[in-house]
């Protein structure tokens, strides 16, 4: 039987999400309509003058092969940086749902990376791995590997992607642990009875019944990856070598904000819009399917 | 003890609008922290101390971009400072924007103040008068690449350092003798373009851009993949190959390198003198930046970097009067040579460069003066006036990325700085059909 309250007037359930809607309306319906208008025009920096040009901005994009490079270059990011910080998030969080002493130890020094910016998490592995002064790039040399991410932009690659998986894994670990924390011990004892060993049960009976929360983190992870990395890459490489770590947000800010360009950049947040809002509609017509609540 | 504190502050809240009432209050955003921004609060202050009808309130908004960034936001919303110190990078972007911005020789005339434009440097003042020689902005920071050298990294590997380097093809000889003596860091850079492509342009008297580098008109595209640029770059990309030069970063990252003494060369501005003066432990010296002697007979002038001082429009005339008055002040030979001695930036007026010899700052820290040779020893031509291109902060990254390309063997010279004038003129194009 599902639970229902039930207004008897208009007026309350109104005034109760006013303020959601309030806040959405200013914070994001007006801006998000602001961004497709102003992207129809390319106006001058100081908003004096600008040229109506329709679809101008978006055909300048699309036919920019640095822009195509882009989406690439987000979707390599994105899918790294989601695997990045689950992955291990959730091997912690196995480690730590079978420890019987010290787990609040260990889920404390878990947590702690989540409470450090981006901005400040980037610039950390920045000096970790710094070309001249690293230490870890002193090491690596040392072992006779030339770390050079200033160069070569596979190693920037890995190194934004590890910077920003990084204070993630926490966040992820602490959802992990919540829902292992969840799942019915009776059932697992059950299997364990019928002999399933501690692999066997995980993947048959733990992985199956956290599918919402993986779900959920997935979701969540990939739009962490599109909008909130910004930090991590304006502090480490500032989008390069050349073109390699330059992802479509940070293509918005240095278009809009280096260059202002605000049509080209309103056109970018357009096209980011829909790309976000695509990827989520797949993820809840094809993946969820496969999530059991 | 709280409610005496609580009624202090009553009372100074209280004090403050009447005493400020009194003065007009001109605001002046810029982009400097540290020892610059406490210079920069010294020169207000004592323009504030030397009258009482004016106060200048000064503050710091972020770095050069950030500060273009929150005049442009200012003026959006129409709170805009009287005057914004905006990067030479920045340039074409408020020249366009005629309605926002209060010609200079127009406020100067208009406020009464002295004004002699022909009292400033021509290749500082250059870069930001208008074709019809009016003076658009006030130069305030200017500076200009030289090359820096450790001359005990060159006794260490055995070079004399005391070698000829003002051609690069002795500086090439310099690099090989430095890396066979053992010298793990020949040559390093900062603002690569701004040296190695806009400055060399200018130097060796090519073209960077058409329409005389923008300054006559709009509809200007890159020139910057001509023989000359082509073939420099080829031998940095031999060099960068060999490891003779070392490249770190697209601004100055470098700096570090040369300063802790790593490095033997470095091409940097010759505003980096008190960063160096103050952390080498090294004998260093100041060259004249080198020039290819089989691209020119001999050097042109370098072009400048650093940033000016824009007035913005929409004040009242009374202010507009203190803006002249405060522009005037900046501009007197005594603040001018203790800035220009205290920070390494040229110095804006003929007179302050002869203030600083007649006070014997050149000999006692010699090589100080070099840039200012390099700057004024000859007559600017169309090519070393500066440049003036749109959208010019973007365009720069896009030359740094093609840059990238060619240190890392990615791209040949020629391959690389194609494209960078195919992507760049598409932005140029952009910012023409902006402010048509």
């Amino acid at each position: 039987m599902e639970k229902r309250v039930t207004f008897r007037g208009w007026l309350l359930p109104i005034l109760l999400i006013a303020p959601q809607v309030l806040i959405s309306a200013v914070f994001f319906f007006y801006p998000a309509a602001q961004a497709i208008w102003q992207s129809l025009f390319i106006p001058d920096p100081f908003g004096l003058s600008s040229q109506f040009v329709g679809l101008g901005n978006f055909e300048f994009l699309l036919s920019d092969k640095f822009y195509r490079a882009a989406f690439l270059t987000t979707a390599l990011f994105s899918i790294l940086v989601t695997l990045c910080s689950m992955i291990p998030a959730l091997f912690l969080a196995v480690i730590a749902d079978r420890l019987i002493k010290g787990s609040g130890v260990y889920r404390t020094m878990l947590i702690w990376p989540y409470a450090v910016a981006p901005a400040v998490a980037g610039v950390l592995w920045l000096f970790m791995f710094n070309t001249r002064v690293g230490v870890v790039s002193w090491y690596l040399g040392q072992l006779g590997y030339d770390w050079n991410h200033v160069l070569n932009g596979g190693e920037a690659m890995g190194l934004v992607v590890v910077a920003s998986a990084w204070g993630r894994i926490s966040y992820n670990f602490l959802f992990f642990f919540a829902a292992l924390q969840s799942v019915p011990r009776s059932v697992i004892e059950a299997a364990a009875i019928d002999g399933a060993r501690f692999w066997r049960r995980f993947f048959g009976i733990v992985l199956p019944l956290i599918t919402p929360t993986a779900f959920f983190l997935l979701v969540v992870n990939v739009v962490y990856a599109f909008f909130e990395t910004f930090g991590v890459i304006h502090t480490i490489t500032g989008g390069g070598p050349q073109q390699s770590t330059t992802i479509l947000v940070y293509k918005v800010f240095s278009d809009g904000f280096v260059g202002q360009d605000l049509g080209s950049s309103s056109a970018q947040s357009v096209i980011l819009l829909l790309v976000v809002g695509l990827l989520t509609v797949i993820q809840f017509k094809y993946v969820e399917k496969r999530v059991h609540y | 003890m709280k409610r005496h504190l609580l009624g202090l502050a009553a009372v100074s809240t209280m004090l403050t609008p009447i005493a400020a009432a009194a003065q007009t209050e001109v605001h002046f955003w810029h982009a400097f922290t540290g020892r610059l921004g406490e210079l920069v609060a010294a020169q207000v202050d004592e323009f504030n101390a030397s009258q009482s009808d004016y106060k200048v309130v000064q503050s710091h908004k972020g770095n050069y971009s950030e500060t273009l960034n929150a005049g442009i936001a200012a003026f959006r919303a129409n709170e805009q400072p009287h005057i914004l110190m905006v990067f030479e990078v920045g340039t074409a972007t408020m020249m366009a924007a005629g309605g926002a911005v209060r010609p200079v020789y127009e406020v100067m005339a208009a406020s009464g103040a002295t004004f002699e434009p022909d009292a400033y440097i021509g290749s500082v003042k250059g870069y930001y008068t208008s074709t019809d020689g009016d003076m658009l902005s006030l130069p305030f920071n200017s500076s200009t690449p030289v090359l820096w050298v450790n001359r005990d990294a060159f006794d260490a590997a055995g070079v004399d350092p005391d070698m000829d380097l003002s051609t690069w093809e002795n500086v090439g000889g310099a690099l090989d003798a430095l890396k066979a003596g053992g010298e793990d860091c020949p040559l390093v850079t900062a603002w690569q373009s701004w040296i190695h492509l806009e400055n060399f342009s200018a130097y060796h008297d090519v073209p960077f851009a058409s329409k005389d580098n923008g300054f006559s008109g709009l509809d200007t595209e890159l020139m910057l993949n001509g023989p000359a640029q082509i073939a420099h770059l080829s031998a940095m990309q031999d060099w960068a190959e060999d490891g003779k030069f070392i490249y770190t970063g697209r601004r100055n990252e470098g700096g570090a390198n040369f300063r802790s003494g790593e490095c033997a060369l470095f091409t940097e501005s010759s505003a980096g003198y008190a960063g160096i003066k103050a952390e080498a432990e090294f004998d260093f010296e100041v060259r004249p930046l080198p020039y290819w002697k089989a691209v020119a007979d001999e050097p042109q002038n370098t072009i400048i970097g650093g940033a000016s001082l824009w007035v913005m429009a929409g004040h009242d005339d009374a202010e507009y009067k203190g803006v002249g008055e405060f522009l005037a002040f900046l501009s007197k030979a005594d603040v001018q040579a203790s800035w220009h001695q205290n920070t390494g930036y040229l110095p804006i007026t003929l007179e302050a460069g002869e203030l600083t010899k007649s006070q014997g700052f050149y000999d006692e820290n010699p090589g100080t003066d070099i840039a200012v040779v390099q700057m004024t020893a000859k007559q600017p031509t169309a090519n070393s006036k500066g440049l003036r291109l749109g959208s010019f902060d973007q365009i720069r990254g896009i030359i740094d990325e093609e840059l990238e390309a060619i240190w890392s063997g990615d791209k040949t010279a020629q391959e690389a700085m194609d494209s960078a004038k195919e992507r760049g003129d598409a932005l140029l194009r952009r910012f023409e059909s902006a402010n048509r």
